[in-house]
């Protein structure tokens, strides 16, 4: 049984799964190489849509020894799974799969992912760490306000709060008025919902006439979207807890890929699960540690339906750094972006959440940006427009043009290529914006530049 | 002593003066003083208006961005030299003015001179012990 260790000079700090969660990271790199060498074997025996993927590729499982070897073997993207729709990428008969979830198609069909007993063990711990992480004991009161059902959040959540030993309340998704009732006079300690849904249900309390600062609530697990340092700060003021982000996708799991620990600065991968690389979208070669990129996951133990360097399509970096809280896993940034939104300038990958991260560092807010590609005389321009928030601004000349200077330094480092940086008052991108909409693309238009 | 400058920012573009002196008009605010200071790509305009409060309400209400500074209001006599011998008593004091600019109006047959130093309070100080009158807040708003 996992043992729960609490180390007394920092009463934060608990550890789910200390002798996998702090393993030396040669132990780890072993480990690794011993469970990615029998993945493999595994899906080339029972999963023939991978065999053959390998053989066109020209490589079998004799040649995957170390984790490096990984790069050998084919990726694995969300068409490929929807192409096997529902079950022909399992790697187990449906009689040992405990348990089907699916991901939302907003494109045509669902990608259905399958759990065995095992694997929702394992899955149950994966969530408890981050929870423990975060936390989370077994005297609290957890309410789950994310929808149940296909979605992995709900019942992923669910099993790893009982796991925990917490007391579970499976409030799901909406109705306010009964997530209010049950925060109240169940005396929650533990919320755990999408970071929006944490804001409205916040403001929802004080119009009901119930200060959030006098809940028991002393917790916050939220995730299933974007949400940015500063919501987290607007979140844990409202209702004064401590709120830690997590990340998973149902592809390879659901929730449990990774989470935060209390010194909130990355989430800590279970590496032990999953073997994560970050690659250049383009070449799917590896970036330097520390470097945006695309994550690319593949399972280790997954026994139902396993995947091979699946590409999560998630912009986002490693940190090696070692961790204050002794764990010896390393850390992802938060997911700022989707390749989707990549541009290629000059050759050069360029991402809107690049931008993002520059801004983040000026401003406490949500910062509002545009990247306008333009081609003059066969050469690729960008534009970086930003909207001039309270924070860039100041009255004095001589300031405004300083921080102006230092985002123009900022970005141009951050992209590797010079941009043309313009501020401009707010609103006056909405006239382009639909909803998120970062970049403008005009290269292959004969639209006027203004 | 202080009073209140709001400080707007401005695209350099056709027709953003305009929509700030007419969203203020509309709203039944009278700039009192004004400065712009530009360049290429943008600007600041630094206002001194009768109804501050209201102001920023409707500068917010249509997602301008803009801060309030506090700046000095200060009496000059209207003669040659009479910006010189204020300025020369600061700078003896090594006190310095970030910028300023002049009010439309005059007060009591003497120009008003907006100042920004870089402290504000020494400045104040200074200015009074000079001799030199520095208008209140009030007397600023009912000019």
């Amino acid at each position: 049984m996992p043992a729960m260790i609490e180390k007394k000079s920092k009463p934060d700090i608990r550890i789910w799964q200390p002798e996998c969660e702090c393993m030396e990271r040669s132990a780890l790199e072993a480990l690794q190489a011993e469970r990615l060498r029998l993945q493999v074997e595994r899906v080339w025996q029972h999963c023939p849509y991978y065999a053959a993927k390998m053989r066109e590729a020209g490589v079998e499982p004799g040649q995957i020894r170390t984790i490096d070897d990984v790069r050998r073997l084919p990726v694995t993207t969300k068409a490929d799974l929807r192409d096997n729709y529902p079950f022909g990428i399992f790697a187990s008969p449906l009689k040992d799969v405990v348990r089907l979830h699916a991901s939302t198609g907003t494109t045509g069909k669902p990608t259905v992912v399958g759990y065995t007993r095992d694997d929702m063990q394992v899955w149950s711990d994966l969530v408890a760490r981050f929870l423990v992480a975060g936390g989370l004991t077994n005297e609290d009161i957890v309410q789950i306000a994310f929808g149940y059902g296909l979605f992995t959040g709900g019942f992923g959540l669910h099993y790893g709060a009982e796991r925990v030993g917490a007391t579970v309340i499976p409030a799901s998704s909406g109705n306010t008025e009964r997530q209010i009732m049950i925060l109240r006079d169940f005396g929650t300690t533990a919320l755990v919902c999408t970071p929006t849904y944490a804001v409205y249900l916040g403001e929802a309390l004080k119009q009901a006439g119930v200060d959030p600062e006098q809940l028991a609530l002393r917790l916050g697990f939220f995730g299933g979207e974007f949400w940015t340092h500063a919501i987290r700060a607007k979140i844990e003021e409202l209702y004064g807890i401590t709120a830690t982000d997590n990340y998973g996708l149902s592809e390879v799991v659901g929730p449990g890929v990774s989470g935060e620990c209390p010194y909130q600065d990355g989430m800590h991968i279970a590496e032990d699960h999953f073997l994560v690389e970050v690659v250049d979208p383009t070449t799917l070669e590896p970036v330097p540690i520390g470097e945006l990129g695309e994550l690319v996951i593949t399972t280790l133990s997954k026994k139902a339906n396993p995947v091979i360097r699946y590409r999560t399509r998630d912009i986002s970096r490693l940190n090696s750094e070692p961790c204050a809280c002794g764990r010896t896993m390393r850390r992802m940034a938060k997911v700022t972006g989707r390749t989707d939104d990549m541009l290629i300038i000059r050759g050069v990958n360029v991402f809107p959440s690049q931008i993002e991260h520059v801004l983040l560092q000026f401003e406490d807010a949500q910062p509002h940006y545009l990247l306008v590609v333009t081609r003059e005389r066969q050469m690729d321009q960008l534009e970086v427009r930003i909207e001039v928030s309270e924070y860039l601004f100041s009255d004095q000349m001589r300031q405004l043009h300083d921080i102006r200077e230092r985002l123009q330094r900022k970005i141009d480092s951050a992209l590797g290529i010079r941009a043309k940086l313009t501020l401009v008052e707010p609103g006056s991108l909405e006239r382009f914006t639909g909803k998120a909409k970062r970049v403008l693309d005009l290269r292959n238009s004969e639209i006027p530049k203004n | 002593m202080k009073v209140q400058q709001i400080s707007i920012f401005m695209e350099n573009r056709a027709g953003r003066l305009a929509a700030v002196a007419r969203l203020l008009g509309t709203t039944g605010i009278n700039i009192r003083a004004l400065s712009l200071a530009d360049t290429s790509d943008f600007g600041i305009l630094r206002l001194i208006v009768d109804k501050p409060e209201e102001a920023k309400k409707a500068l917010k209400a249509n997602s301008f961005t803009f801060n309030v500074t506090d700046v000095v209001a200060v009496q000059i006599p209207d003669e040659p030299g009479g910006l010189a011998s204020v300025l020369e008593a600061l700078q003896a004091q090594n006190v310095n003015v970030e910028y300023m600019y002049a009010f439309v109006e005059k007060c009591g047959g003497k120009a008003i001179v907006v100042f920004r130093f870089d402290d504000l309070d020494g400045a104040i100080g200074l200015l009074q012990g000079a001799g030199v009158r520095v208008l209140s807040r009030q007397e600023v708003l009912s000019l």
